[in-house]
């Protein structure tokens, strides 16, 4: 979408809202803000919680070991029948259930970094999870997550109570901090509710309007706005564009309800998901079974996304993470045990995608971490460090990783240097 | 004095509530500001609105009637009675908490009875589901409920006892000291072990002496494994322990000299492979000194080397503290400028404890902790250079520290009232006390704080939840809060059962009580509304 054709839309919205009767305070701020110099970037952050199989997604088929070491639930090389990894470069394949998301990478909209992950060697799902969200591994006292630094070293005198918005019932340390985040696991249930419900709104509206409070009465007034914007929008009756088929599962609504944030047009600047299931310790399965239905949730999923937000993926990213990879060698149980090294995607218009990032560090014995997993050699912070730097503009981003020397020399390369 | 305690008989009743004239009544009388004491100054001890801050503060807010119940026994006196519990009767409370039975459960009980069972079963499902797919969707397991159970019924406890115990210093106190040495249940086996952490590392100490407290948490298995203390070890490890020679009876009946020999060493790939610094920097950042307290990265590594060996016995039996002297580093350690002679092996951990339990920044940073819980997020600095000195000078007795704020001017003077924004815990707990609810079953409030973002006993990071108000005030929060207080009057929890919640609603909020909140109460009518208009309104957020 062009400039133009987005302040054509923003006005319609606004329009649109002030027809219905409702001004939301903020709505005014949003225009301003969107409407100023530049155009305003989205992250969505997708946290696949339990460590993923990273060579189960993207399968490096050129290596021997790589199937030497899993005779039973290795993905195919490409080219036999639909259980055969998507041949992306030559060496890596996609995951064949994973090939919703194969348009973005021939688009060049979808990077992968491989071999990505921490430092720390913790196989804790706990501790690794901890230390991805808050990007300082080792470190477990950190008292806010990235995304909140992020937050806060962009202070965004607009901001509307849908800045950061996380999609779960909890917000996920990675948004836990000082600056202002919102955990809604379902829009439309967000709002005063029960029998009297509007009645009881519209009092509670009152006494926080005047409340001499001013800090209970400033989040209380943005409350009331975000409610009647959302009622406004009637998520009930959300229709997704460009045809987007999202899965009806948790994380497919969860998406949808991301899409729809970010198309209202309510000052959305970081959204957070999450997905569970992938702790495959047994009959993980290979194109069929049970991580192969996790990944075709998770692709059609983010499929959906993409092309539900079509011409706002040019200001948009998706970013995938997962605590950990897994062991390279399958275990007695037709699974996988907890490993180091993992893959993430990073998806959107601006990214020079179409790419495997990151130095291999091959799956030969001698070559794992530990002599069993895949060795980590991009630091998951160098990824993080340099969305927020190119993609979400943050000219320094040394105050949002505390303790690590970023570094653009590092970065992989996700984005044109400014 | 004990009379003061008893209390009239509770509605048991289910009766739905009937609008009573007399609610409306209470609230003109907050309306037109005549019954508390608005704009009076520092108030005198006794009069109403200094006895509910007392009531906020060194406990979960007042019930119905215990502001006239507190004037009577006089303010002063039941500071006093707080700070000694035992003192307090608390007859109804065994029986509020009778059928948690997990509760009274040693870990190894609990391991046996409930974890092991556990194991056992996702044992077996994984061998039957090496030969069939897993079914769609799994069926609720019993096992893995009554797993479960064991953190649901502990945090059950802590509202219940938060909402009825006459002890409700002691109440304050767990909270604060559990979330100052945090443990997070869903770290592994920590959900096993956190019912006898804080039955008996937290609990008893509250009003202790701090090194025994600290001392406690640092054997403690829970603590043990949380930071991962019980797997550090001397990476030049492992050390022969060798059996001293002994004297036994030879083969043909003779004496023979058995010569000294190495046991076994811990082997495959669980043993523990090198030195672990994680517990020894949250003592010094967390629990002691503070983050500005006065240590180096240099006093943390041989913090780290003086706790080696500190492990736990047998961990899949729920066994307790045990020292390896295979694992722990015997070299000389310098913690603080101290020396700690080489070969102490256990001692080593306990001259670190001492030492840090009686330097000047760990009296700073617990005065400094003490003094936000019960004044301000900002707290007064001569308060807690008071207070300091107090811990200092008692060799560390919290009751005294306690003490020193509950009776300090700071703490009663005007400019503290409603100077702190309640935790969602502090919120629901303050709620039901307020409108007198009768709690049948506390699991439904367990899923409400994990609704309002404070899910009891799973706060991940060692800092424990924060104890300031921009932590807490967010706009999901705040509709979930009024949500709650809508749900709460409206008896649409279940089997929590509030009934005539408006008629003692002058205790409810803390003044200086907004013009709005006043018309808007004003105008409603209807009981139940006026109650969840009252608790969920911006005064009642505060304490």
């Amino acid at each position: 979408m062009t400039m133009t054709s987005r302040r054509i839309f923003l006005k319609q919205g606004a329009f649109a809202f002030v027809t219905l009767g409702f001004a939301p305070s903020f709505l005014a701020r949003t225009a301003s803000a969107a409407g100023g110099d530049g155009r305003r970037r989205q992250l969505i952050a997708i946290f696949q919680r339990g460590a993923v199989d990273g060579l189960s997604m993207v399968v490096p088929f050129g290596e021997a070991d790589y199937y030497r070491a899993r005779p039973s639930i290795a993905i195919a090389r490409p080219g036999g029948d639909e259980a055969a990894a998507l041949d992306l470069d030559g060496f890596f394949g996609l995951n064949p259930r994973l090939r919703p998301l194969e348009p973005l990478w021939r688009a060049r909209q979808l990077a992968i970094v491989h071999a990505c992950g921490s430092p720390d060697s913790t196989r804790s799902h706990f501790d690794a999870q901890d230390y991805m969200e808050t990007a300082t591994p080792g470190v477990k006292n950190t008292a806010d997550g990235w995304l909140n630094r992020y937050l806060q070293a962009r202070r965004e005198q607009q901001a509307t109570p849908f800045r950061a918005v996380s999609l779960t019932t909890q917000l996920p340390r990675m948004l836990q901090g000082r600056a202002p985040a919102l955990a809604v696991s379902q829009l439309a249930q967000f709002g005063i509710r029960g029998q009297a419900g509007d009645a009881a709104g519209a009092s509670f509206e009152a006494e926080y309007a005047a409340a001499a409070d001013a800090l209970l009465a400033g989040t209380g007034r943005d409350a009331f706005s975000a409610m009647k914007m959302l009622k406004a929008a009637d998520p009930s009756r959300y229709q997704p564009a460009n045809g987007a088929d999202y899965p009806r599962s948790p994380f497919g609504q969860a998406l949808r309800q991301i899409a729809q944030l970010a198309k209202s047009d309510v000052g959305l600047e970081v959204a957070f998901a999450d997905i569970g299931g992938w702790d495959t310790h047994v009959r993980q399965g290979a194109a069929q079974g049970q991580l192969a239905t996790r990944l075709d949730d998770f692709a059609r999923a983010i499929a959906a996304l993409a092309a539900d937000l079509g011409d706002r993926m040019d200001d948009t990213v998706v970013l995938t993470m997962s605590e950990f990879g897994r062991a390279v060698t399958e275990n007695g149980s037709g699974g996988t045990d907890h490993g180091h090294g993992n893959a993430m995607f990073v998806i959107g218009g601006g990214v020079r995608g179409g790419r495997v990032y990151g130095r291999w560090p091959g799956l030969a014995v001698e070559r794992r971490h530990d002599g069993r997993d895949l060795a980590v050699t991009t630091d998951f912070r160098d990824v993080f460090s340099e969305i927020v730097a190119r993609h979400l503009g943050v000219a320094d981003p040394r105050a949002v990783f505390p303790g690590y020397d970023v570094q653009p020399a590092k970065y992989p390369g996700l984005f044109a240097a400014a | 004095m004990a009379v003061f305690f008893t209390f009239a008989p509770r509605h048991r009743s289910n009766r739905p509530m009937k609008p009573i004239l007399v609610i409306g009544i209470a609230f003109c009388a907050i309306a037109a500001g005549s019954t508390v004491a608005g704009t009076a100054g520092p108030a005198a001890a006794g009069d109403e609105a200094t006895i509910v801050h007392v009531l906020n503060r060194a406990g979960y807010g007042a019930r119905p009637g215990d502001v006239d119940r507190v004037r009577t026994i006089g303010l002063r006196r039941y500071i006093d009675d707080q700070l000694h519990p035992d003192r307090v009767p608390d007859p109804a409370m065994a029986a509020r908490l009778a059928d948690l039975t997990t509760l009274r459960m040693s870990s190894s009980d609990i391991a046996r009875d409930i974890e092991r069972p556990q194991v056992e079963a996702r044992r077996a499902r994984k061998q039957q589901g090496a030969n069939e797919p897993p079914p769609q969707p799994p069926p609720p397991d019993p096992v893995q409920q009554k797993a479960n159970s064991v953190v649901v019924e502990l945090s059950e406890q802590k509202i219940l006892r938060a909402v009825y115990s006459e002890r409700q210093l002691q109440e304050v106190l767990t909270d604060f000291w559990f979330n100052h040495f945090n443990v997070d249940a869903r770290k592994g086996r920590d959900r096993f072990l956190l019912t006898e952490y804080e039955r008996e590392a937290i609990r008893p100490h509250v009003l202790g002496r701090f090194r025994d407290l600290l001392g406690a948490t640092a054997k403690s298995p829970a603590m043990l494994f949380y930071l991962d203390n019980w797997m550090s070890a001397d990476p030049n490890g492992p050390h022969l322990e060798m059996r001293p020679p002994r004297v036994a009876r030879g083969p043909f009946g003779g004496r023979v000299l058995v010569p000294a020999t190495p046991r076994p060493q811990p082997q495959g790939k669980n043993a523990p492979k090198g030195l672990n610094e994680n517990y020894a920097r949250e003592l010094m950042e967390l629990h002691t000194l503070g983050v500005d307290g006065g240590y180096t990265q240099h006093d943390v590594t041989e913090v780290a080397r003086a706790f080696t060996g500190w492990t736990i016995e047998n961990p899949q039996r729920g066994a307790g503290f045990r020292f390896e002297p295979r694992r722990h580093d015997a070299g000389q350690k310098i913690v603080l400028g101290r020396a700690i002679k080489a070969g102490g092996g256990e001692s080593d951990g306990e001259l670190v404890l001492d030492i840090l339990a009686t330097h000047p920044s760990t009296a700073r940073f617990i005065a400094t902790k003490l003094a936000r819980r019960f004044v301000s997020d900002t707290p007064p600095p001569e308060l807690v250079e008071r207070a300091a000195r107090r811990f200092r000078d008692t060799d560390g007795d919290l009751r005294e520290v306690t003490r020193t704020i509950l009776i300090s001017p700071e703490f009663l003077a005007a400019a503290a009232r409603g100077a702190k924004v309640k935790t969602p815990f502090e919120f629901v707990a303050s709620a039901l006390r307020a409108s007198g609810a009768e709690v049948e079953d506390a699991r439904p409030l367990v899923r409400e704080l994990q609704q309002l973002g404070m899910p009891l006993y799973m706060c991940q990071p060692p800092t424990g939840y924060a104890d300031a108000a921009d932590a807490w005030v967010n706009t999901g929060a705040l509709v979930n809060r009024m949500n709650f207080a809508l749900r709460l009057s409206s008896n649409r929890l279940p089997r929590v059962t509030v009934s005539d919640i408006g008629a003692h609603a002058n205790t409810m909020l803390v003044e200086p009580i907004s013009e709005s909140t006043r018309t808007t109460i004003a105008k409603a009518t209807d009981p139940a509304q006026i109650a969840a208009l009252t608790l969920g309104s911006p005064e009642f957020q505060r304490r």
